[in-house]
């Protein structure tokens, strides 16, 4: 029967975070985003909610809700409140979740434990890499198969909470097969060198870094999954429909903000929402959100089918990241000279939605 | 409840069944239909017509069984609305998407009391039911339809100027005033036994509050079908206008209480507005199928000149025309999910008329420009009236267009998500 009800469990969920969002995140978001540093305890309050554990296996003390769609609502959510400190608290399941999904027995007893703990637990993953028209099926770095293991060579960027994070997964194009791999890198391998935080147009607050591979030498156990390895395209689907939904909470948080802010302004006499030419603009906001987030869910739901999700995930982010653009776009120009001015949230949304199409490998379900 | 985007497999079934009739009784007439404007989709509504006419039927014998139960004094019989399947919007979401994917100007021409039959069952009593819509049960393939607009009232439908006096020496209502733009006027009026739901004041100072329902039947004097439009897309629905000179209608054709309650406001001109709830989602729905024929035939003629589409391959290695079409595919996509949300609301019950303008925003809109964007794809294929790509974009256009304007819609959403009334949102 087909529903867009959400379950209870979900929906508490949902209630829980955006109450967070609202009584932590938002408060603090101009000014971490001006000091360009996280708000360690508005991270903390976060970690408390133990939204990574519920994902993770339950023979690990995690509650094994591995859905697209839980981790579709929680990722809106999160950013709804601010997308730095969502992409900041979700870090660690850059590394914790393809673990859970493609990892062996003992690469999961190694690695999963250490995020059911009390404390903020950092990871992350090296994704991205710089410059224009990166293809995540045709990386630059690479990993070359040296003795009893593989060395890996190349530079990744935008690669968040680098330098404190234990272990990074790292993904590299085997030199050899050509096959993209992911390799579990400990901080305190020679040759893994964690070079000056990235100063970028949003983000602020999250903490990114390029990281640079010379000849780092991984013994074979590091490579995830093992022999079998990782299936690239599942990775990129979970990616998609993970960056759609952060998409969703960004532009929503403009909408709901510049609704608000049109129906107080008052010029010539009357809220200026009472003109075709704002409600008009804002009611396309609303419909782009909600379609969006339709398309994610969607998306979500086929993953969770154990479908293949690629063209519904694909599509989805792809709608997404123009979506967020146009309509955090929208909220600036709403709010006029104030859509301007660092001291209101809308100029942000707009420097952190336009980041979506860059951001591959920034977020995963 | 949980979050589910499966269609349910009687659905999927009764799919094939329609994708069939589409397909031999709708798409091989498509060119011929739209060449000669006014000719009629026979093939079509004589393959329909059991079919309907047997629903018809069914939902008559329900209400004569309540009828009869309610006379006995047997009050544990459930009422029609209970009865009704949970899915039976997307039931018919599905059928409206298929038949237009069939062709869309044709699936109007469907054999059935259509929007009038919405309002009698909306607002009529079981009486009325069953006197008037008989005619869409048995004999002949009978139409209905419903008579709104006016040359100058368009999206103020308030502003109709069609009056209803009552002659209590013959007790019947008699009618004056001009109709236009009405579907199917001339296949319910001329061309069968059929009727159309006439909306008229019955006071004109008392704005909405007067507007009430009122039911004219096939030969009634004084009720003449003057013009048949010639159009840009879906010629072969027909559209007519409809002269009321003195029209005299039995006392008991009009529908819900002809009492004017300026005090209660708007209540009769509020029942005509909740049937949009229902009608915009499907309005959206045959967009859908409109818009989904033209993505299939460019994903066709793709196919045979080798134009792969690559779903993850990064955008900067995309081909304009790759982008494009997927921009297509996601269009559709967004406003096939509006709509099926506003859907899954009505057989939820839930109140949907913001979900419901929404959908309809955004499909009247997408499927425009994605049969446009068909069109220029295909280059000469898509112009020339060799294909029907050209006619799938000219039939996309009145989705736009009718049961509300794309404007009129936006302006619905606009108000539900601020709070505003008509009057602070103008």
């Amino acid at each position: 029967m087909v529903s867009f009800t959400p379950t209870e469990d979900q929906q508490l969920l949902v209630d829980t975070i955006r109450r967070y969002a609202d009584k932590n995140i938002r408060p603090a978001a101009h000014d971490v985003d001006e000091a360009e540093a996280p708000d360690m305890d508005v991270i903390q309050a976060g970690w408390q909610l133990g939204l990574i554990p519920s994902a993770l296996p339950e023979e690990l003390g995690g509650f094994g809700d591995m859905s697209a769609i839980s981790g579709a609502m929680i990722a809106e959510e999160l950013a709804f409140g601010d997308l730095s400190v969502a992409m900041h608290l979700l870090a660690p399941s850059l590394l914790a979740y393809p673990v859970t999904l493609f990892g062996t027995a003992a690469q999961r007893e190694s690695l999963l434990p250490a995020f059911l703990e009390e404390e903020f637990t950092a990871a992350t993953a090296a994704f991205l890499e710089p410059g224009m028209m990166f293809d995540p099926r045709a990386m630059q770095t690479t990993a070359t198969p040296s003795g009893d293991g593989v060395k890996l060579n190349g530079v990744k960027a935008c690669v968040p909470l680098a330098d404190e994070s234990r272990a990074l997964l790292v993904y590299a194009r085997n030199a050899e097969s050509g096959d993209i791999e992911a390799y579990i890198v400990p901080d305190d391998t020679p040759g893994l060198l964690i070079q000056e935080r990235e100063k970028l147009m949003g983000l602020r607050a999250l903490p990114t870094f390029r990281v640079k591979f010379e000849d780092a030498q991984v013994p074979v156990s590091a490579k995830l999954g093992g022999a079998v390895g990782i299936d690239i395209q599942t990775i990129l689907n979970r990616q998609n429909v993970a960056l759609g939904a952060l998409a969703v909470g960004v532009a929503r948080a403009a909408f709901e903000y510049a609704r608000e802010y049109a129906k107080e302004r008052v010029q010539f006499g009357k809220a200026i929402a009472q003109n075709q030419s704002i409600a008009f603009m804002l009611a396309e906001m609303a419909i782009e959100v909600d379609a969006t987030r339709l398309m994610v869910w969607e998306s979500a739901w086929m993953l969770d089918q154990g479908q293949d999700a690629t063209r519904e995930a694909y599509l989805a982010r792809q709608y997404a990241d123009k979506m967020v653009l146009t309509v955090t776009d929208s909220g600036v120009q709403t709010l006029g000279g104030y859509g301007f001015i660092r001291e209101y949230p809308a100029e942000r949304w707009l420097r952190n939605g336009r980041g979506f199409p860059t951001f591959d490998g920034l977020a995963i379900l | 409840m949980t979050i589910n985007f499966e269609i349910p497999e009687n659905i999927q079934q009764a799919a094939q069944m329609v994708r069939y009739i589409a397909e031999t009784t709708m798409r091989p007439y498509s060119r011929e239909l739209d060449e000669n404007e006014h000719a009629r989709p026979t093939a079509f509504t004589e393959a329909m017509w059991p079919i309907l006419s047997g629903q018809q039927q069914a939902s008559l014998t329900k209400i004569e069984k309540q009828l009869e139960a309610q006379k006995n004094g047997d009050v544990a019989v459930k009422s029609d609305t209970k009865t009704r399947p949970s899915n039976h919007y997307l039931s018919m979401m599905y059928m409206v998407e298929i038949l237009s994917w069939g062709d869309a100007g044709i699936y109007l021409c469907l054999p059935n009391s259509a929007l009038g039959g919405f309002a009698v069952e909306a607002v009529g009593t079981p009486e009325q039911k069953l006197r008037l819509l008989r005619r869409f049960a048995e004999g002949e393939p009978s139409w209905g339809a419903m008579a709104m607009t006016e040359p100058n009232a368009g999206s103020d439908t308030s502003a109709i100027q069609t009056t209803a006096v009552f002659d209590e020496a013959t007790n019947e209502w008699v009618l004056n005033g001009e109709k236009i733009f009405c579907t199917s006027g001339g296949l319910a009026l001329d061309e069968s036994d059929g009727l159309v739901i006439v909306w008229a004041t019955v006071d004109r100072d008392a704005g909405r509050a007067g507007m009430k329902p009122f039911v004219v039947e096939a030969g009634t004097p004084g009720a003449t079908v003057v013009k048949a439009e010639k159009k840009h897309g879906i010629r072969a629905s027909d559209t007519v206008s409809i002269a009321f000179n003195d029209a005299r209608i039995p006392a008991d054709n009009v529908l819900g209480s002809p009492e004017v309650h300026t005090d209660k406001g708007t209540k009769g001109f509020k029942g005509a507005m909740a049937t949009f709830d229902a009608s915009r989602p499907l309005v959206a729905s045959g967009a859908l199928g409109i818009g989904r024929a033209a993505v299939e035939f460019v994903k066709e003629k793709f196919d045979e000149a080798g134009i792969e589409i690559p779903y993850g391959a990064p955008y900067h290695k995309l081909t304009a025309v790759q982008r494009d079409f997927m921009e297509m595919e996601a269009q559709l996509k967004a406003a096939y999910l509006l709509t099926l949300r506003s859907i899954v609301m009505l057989d939820e019950g839930t109140s949907n008329p913001l979900e419901a303008s929404m959908a309809k925003v955004k499909a009247g809109k997408a499927i425009t420009w994605v049969t446009q964007k068909a069109v220029e794809l295909l280059g000469m294929m898509g112009y020339s009236r060799e294909h029907l790509a050209e006619k799938w974009m000219r039939d996309a256009k009145i989705n736009d267009i009718y049961e509300g304007t794309g404007q009129i819609n936006t302006l619905i959403v606009a108000r539900r998500l601020l709070g505003y009334t008509r009057n602070e949102l103008a």
